[in-house]
């Protein structure tokens, strides 16, 4: 393509340089025990580095959030104010993007960050089950969803998307169709005797008027509350046609590719930002890329006083994890090291490994808004520790339980906000219940609290519009 | 086997990014439409130089999930040592500027959308269909505005005028004939320039009688909405008209003519004569713009509180001034005060003429409503 108009940003020395470097790095991993799925790294200009960002995935479908998120990402990064490190996607092989901007010191740190990351998805036990073709899978989602515009006309696909888009967060993947079916009836036990004619002369009344039952009525109830609304809504919805239980499905198989990443984040970057440090200091750094290294290396680390930065956190926890188990263990810490990056969760690692130590020394806290204020409401090592978790366990978002498929006998879905203190946004939930309401298509019920414990049930339908009932 | 490899490919043909961009854009702009009666009376819109960005928070593009009350949320942070319960580590920023909002991000409380865009954007939206209604052309004075074209390309002119990509095409164009494809050996035959023609666009004479009334009994939100009303009138006639002349009255008992700035800042007090305006006008129009010359379009802001016994006057006068205009237009504005008509309004009603037009606008929100009532494209079908 020597002819083209356009102009490589990079040089071929730049390429050349970078390439050897990343090799080198690739036999530092192996050595020091990573195990990556092979890795294939490429060099693209910002702007499509921040689209593959917002989109999660290079070919995922269309939406106007993704614009939204690319728009926004695009506006950060023209201003200064912010810089995507590293972009890499749980594949095999793994895929990952360089920022031709960057300088082949920056890039050779987050090719070595990305390989920990490689590490990570290979062997983390909650990857064990992600499609490692997504990258294939994410395109003929979108083909699927291209051809559903061309049917149903791109402002209805849209509407749609919106409405399940909503709630994309709201899967379980140990979830099973089993789960959402409703509670079947278990024949009584049955025993082969001698005598069972005898005993079954006892029974015949009982079990004529327990048949008598009617199935219908509670065949949208499952037998204990799901909190995976996407496929509760996909499976038992009384009005969605057979293309919209489609895109249900893909934006679920998608929201369930992501899960683990959401599950590990803390661990995840710990573990990349572990090995970055640990990987940059066995090459042959010059004074001043060493100082370059140092500098990136704060930055990534650099703690926030109103946020968690995943990657410090879970940098000074492994960190922490090693010495202790070399000092404790006569020096198996980075055997340590290699069994929690098998086993472990961001909820397991918090419960297991944030010692009061740790929360002291690093001077984690909760805050909380007070008037025009932010201020620092609790620090007890164990609060903080438990708060945390429960926190992880739901990425942050409230959980939300479908109870009941057929509220009223009437196919109304009623759903409960598992009550955890938190205080529901009430404008967000109910302008989520309206989207629901265009998935399932009768009244929907969302039970929750008032700050003063009271409960609160609210609902929706096109008729009523919003109500509720304390 | 490659286990690690750097490859770079041209993605420059990846627009996939850009396309949802441009439909979320679409969807940014759809949502201003809607709240343009909101967004056009914002103070802060109104009283600005002209070179303002906006920020207009959108609230239908909130992603609408399930979510925890931000404002009643325990978060988490990493102080620098030793922080204890009750230290304050940050300011929400939220109630130093009401209204103005700031851009979303990682504060918490702050929970909307956000749009930019520039007071023309605006303006453009705002006047994408209005025009002067009744517009005719007048056989004197007819203006000629000049304006210059550029409408063809030619081998020779002024290097000002150099047309960059074309002589690149046409160089690269010379050397691909002789089969080395690139951009280089500039020759004089490879120049290409832009020319241009004149072009006369003839335009008829307009003249707006902006009135208002400054009188005592004019609360705050009368003048604000008053002024809402000139603000964006003014400004649709100079983006769209080259050549709209604006007379500036204020009245209480007697009018004045006053200088635009004049117009725009500053209050008076006592009671209110509307007729004073009208003669002035009047008068104006005959020593100035006779109509035979001239679109005049008179245009009046009040409370409606007018001497009782000065609305005959009025009426008479305003008579006089429909016959000479293109169109008249009163804007009555009551904040719900009274539940009957005023004096004023009820004086005009017995006027029927289609090039009078009357609005009373009881809310902010419906000076846009009042700017499409009198400006609108649906005047011109309606005489049409």
């Amino acid at each position: 393509m020597s002819n083209n108009m356009q102009e490589t940003a990079v040089s071929q020395h730049y390429i050349d340089e970078l390439g050897a470097g990343i090799e080198h790095i690739w036999d530092v991993a192996q050595s020091l025990g990573l195990r990556p799925f092979p890795t294939n790294f490429e060099i693209v200009p910002a702007t499509v580095m921040y689209e593959i960002g917002s989109y999660g995935m290079p070919g995922r479908f269309s939406h106007w959030t993704h614009g939204k998120a690319y728009q926004m990402q695009k506006t950060m990064y023209d201003y200064g104010l912010s810089k995507i490190y590293e972009l890499v996607i749980n594949t095999n092989p793994c895929s990952a993007f360089l920022l031709e901007s960057n300088s082949v010191l920056q890039n050779k740190l987050v090719a070595a960050h990305v390989l920990a990351h490689s590490d990570f998805f290979a062997n983390n036990a909650h990857f064990a089950r992600t499609s490692r073709h997504m990258d294939d899978s994410v395109a003929l989602n979108a083909e699927r969803i291209r051809h559903y515009e061309f049917e149903h006309g791109t402002e209805e696909v849209e509407k749609l998307l919106d409405a399940v888009l909503s709630i994309q967060e709201h899967i379980d993947p140990y979830v099973t169709l089993e789960d959402v079916q409703p509670a079947e009836k278990k024949p009584a036990r049955h025993h082969d005797g001698a005598y069972d004619d005898l005993w079954k002369l006892d029974k015949r009344g009982a079990e004529a008027g327990a048949s008598d039952e009617s199935p219908v009525r509670s065949r949208h109830k499952p037998s204990q509350p799901v909190r995976d609304l996407l496929l509760f809504i996909l499976v038992h919805s009384p009005r969605l046609q057979d293309w919209e239980r489609d895109v249900i499905s893909i934006v679920r198989q998608e929201s369930l590719y992501f899960y683990p990443q959401m599950q590990t984040k803390i661990i995840n970057e710990g573990w990349a930002s572990f090995w970055h440090a640990r990987i940059m200091r066995e090459l042959d750094l010059s004074t001043d890329d060493y100082m370059e290294f140092a500098e990136l290396h704060a930055s990534i680390l650099q703690p926030s006083r109103q946020r968690l930065n995943p990657y410090h956190l879970g940098f000074r926890m492994l960190e922490d994890i090693e010495r202790r188990w070399d000092e404790e263990g006569e020096g198996k810490g980075r055997e340590k090291l290699f069994e929690v990056r098998e086993i472990e969760s961001d909820v397991s690692l918090i419960r297991n490994y944030l010692t009061q130590e740790l929360v002291e020394d690093l001077d984690l806290y909760l805050y909380k808004q007070v008037g025009d204020e932010l201020v620092v409401v609790d620090n007890g090592w164990e609060s903080v520790r438990d708060r945390l978790a429960r926190e992880l366990t739901s990425h942050g978002f409230p959980v939300i339980l479908a109870e009941d498929g057929d509220y009223n006998g009437n196919l109304e879905l009623y759903l409960r906000h598992a009550w955890d203190g938190q205080k529901l946004d009430r404008n967000y939930a109910e302008h989520t219940l309206e989207y629901i309401y265009r998935l399932w298509g009768r009244k929907v019920w969302l039970e929750t609290q008032t700050a003063d414990d009271q409960k609160l049930v609210l609902s929706f339908d096109s008729r009523e519009g919003h109500k509720e009932t304390t | 086997m490659h286990t690690v490899t750097l490859t770079q490919h041209d993605w420059s043909l990846h627009r996939k990014g850009a396309i949802d961009q441009a439909r979320h854009k679409a969807k940014v702009k759809e949502a201003i439409r809607q709240n343009l009666p909101d967004i056009i009376s914002e103070q802060s819109i109104i009283t600005t130089d002209g070179k303002k960005i906006v920020r207009v928070p959108i609230r239908t593009l909130d992603e609408y999930k399930f979510r925890f009350d931000p404002n009643d949320r325990q978060q988490f942070g990493e102080g620098q040592g030793k922080s204890k319960v009750g230290d304050v580590i940050g300011q929400t920023g939220k109630g130093k500027q009401p209204g103005n909002g700031q851009q979303a991000g990682d504060q918490p409380g702050i929970d909307y959308y956000e749009a930019e865009l520039t007071i023309d954007e605006l303006a453009d939206m705002v006047f994408e269909d209005l025009c002067l209604p009744h517009l005719e052309e007048k056989r004197m004075q007819e203006l000629e505005s000049e304006t210059v074209r550029f409408t063809d390309i030619r081998k020779k002119g002024p290097f000002a005028n150099l047309d960059k990509k074309r002589t690149i095409r046409e160089n690269i164009k010379r050397n691909a004939w002789r089969g080395d494809p690139h951009f280089g050996d500039l020759d004089n035959d490879d120049l290409r320039f832009k020319t241009w023609e004149r072009a006369v666009r003839r335009e008829s004479n307009a003249v707006v009688i902006a009135m208002m009334d400054v009188s005592g009994s004019m609360g705050v939100f009368e003048k604000y909405v008053s002024r809402a009303f000139y603000y964006w009138m003014v400004r649709f006639l100079r983006t769209k008209y080259d050549n709209v002349k604006i007379v500036f009255l204020a009245h209480h008992t007697e009018a004045k003519e006053v200088t635009e700035e004049e117009f725009f800042t500053r209050g008076e007090s006592g009671g209110t004569k509307a007729s004073s305006a009208y003669q002035l006008a009047l008068d104006i129009i005959n020593e100035r713009f006779p109509s035979d010359s001239w679109n005049i379009y008179p245009f009046h802001f009040s409370d409606g509180d007018n001497w009782p016994s000065d609305n005959e006057t009025c009426g008479r006068l305003v008579e006089q001034l429909v016959e000479l205009s293109n169109e008249f237009g009163y804007g009555e504005i009551r904040q719900g005060r009274y539940s009957y008509q005023s004096t004023l309004m009820h004086t005009f009603q017995r006027i029927d003429n289609p090039k009078f037009v009357t609005v009373t606008i009881g809310d902010k929100s419906e000076v846009y409503p009042a700017l499409r009532r009198f400006f609108g494209p649906e005047l011109n079908e309606r005489a049409a």
